[in-house]
């Protein structure tokens, strides 16, 4: 009985630092005003906001008793895809150029996103 | 028999982790699903090997577990920083800045996973890379000395890369 109670105020621990870290990253999206310091506060939310949820279910399904462990694919496939489409925002930032053009690269010629023919400007 | 294996499993790492998505996506740990796993992760990697050619020769699976358990940590860590940095800094006193990080690596996969770290990491995010592969744009949220977070990158995850492709 005191291993449930004590699964309990975990399940609950994780849930509320889970929205915690939510929180914390929707503030960030709409205090930032460029559009790649905004791009930070979502990595904060998919990782740890979303790993605590997830941990939260994970914890709650073994305490029924009834095992779960597709909360590990989540995280796993979350970790995989959320690099990628942050990526791709910042691609579209640096293309549009909405945000500060970067320094160009000591070694080669130029970013790969801004290598386009003058056809295509 | 080394070609035989090669032949039936030109990815015996990508064979190994299609055999256990299987079995955790069943939630049930079972001989008949395990089987089944295994014989996706034969089919899945022969009917796109057409899509990777080229196999990481000397990928070291016990080194990466200890770098993703590094990088958990880390995340960890670097979450409080960022969840503080939103909270007490100002926009007025934000710094951000843009890092060039000269790259050693040559594997796509390793440039890939390197790539991964930093965006999953709050406080950075790669943005993109030079026409040629040899530098990472990296977009730091907030610091004071931009080439500190250069060298921290690279001698806390590029290196134990270069020893996990090597």
């Amino acid at each position: 009985m005191t291993a449930e109670i004590v699964g309990t105020y975990i399940v609950a621990f994780c849930l509320l630092a889970g929205s915690g870290f939510v929180i914390v990253g929707v503030i960030g999206l709409l205090k930032f005003n460029d559009p790649m310091t905004r791009l930070h506060a979502p990595t904060k939310v998919g990782t740890m906001g979303i790993g605590m949820l997830l941990l939260a279910s994970m914890i709650h399904s073994f305490m029924l008793g009834d095992a779960s462990m597709h909360e590990l694919l989540i995280m796993a496939f979350l970790f995989v895809t959320a690099p990628i489409s942050a990526h791709f925002i910042a691609k579209v930032a640096i293309h549009g150029a909405n945000c500060e053009t970067p320094p160009p690269p000591p070694r080669d010629d130029t970013w790969s996103t801004l290598n386009t023919p003058e056809g295509d400007l | 028999m080394t070609r035989a294996f090669y032949w039936l499993m030109p990815h015996p790492y990508l064979t190994l982790l299609l055999t256990v998505v299987w079995v955790i996506l069943q939630n049930e740990v079972s001989a008949g699903m395990v089987v089944f796993g295994i014989i996706l992760g034969i089919i899945i990697p022969r009917a796109t090997a057409i899509w990777w050619p080229d196999t990481p020769k000397g990928f070291s699976l016990g080194k990466m577990t200890t770098y993703s358990l590094m990088v958990l940590w880390d995340i960890l860590v670097a979450n409080i920083q960022v969840a503080w940095i939103v909270l007490s800094v100002p926009n007025a006193k934000l710094n951000p800045a843009w890092i060039i990080i000269p790259l050693d690596l040559r594997q796509p996969e390793a440039i890939t996973v390197l790539a991964g770290t930093i965006t999953l990491t709050p406080g950075t995010v790669s943005a993109d890379l030079s026409d040629s592969g040899h530098s990472l744009l990296v977009h730091v949220l907030h610091t004071d000395d931009p080439d500190a977070i250069r060298d921290d990158i690279k001698n806390r995850y590029e290196h134990r890369l270069k020893e996990i492709f090597s």
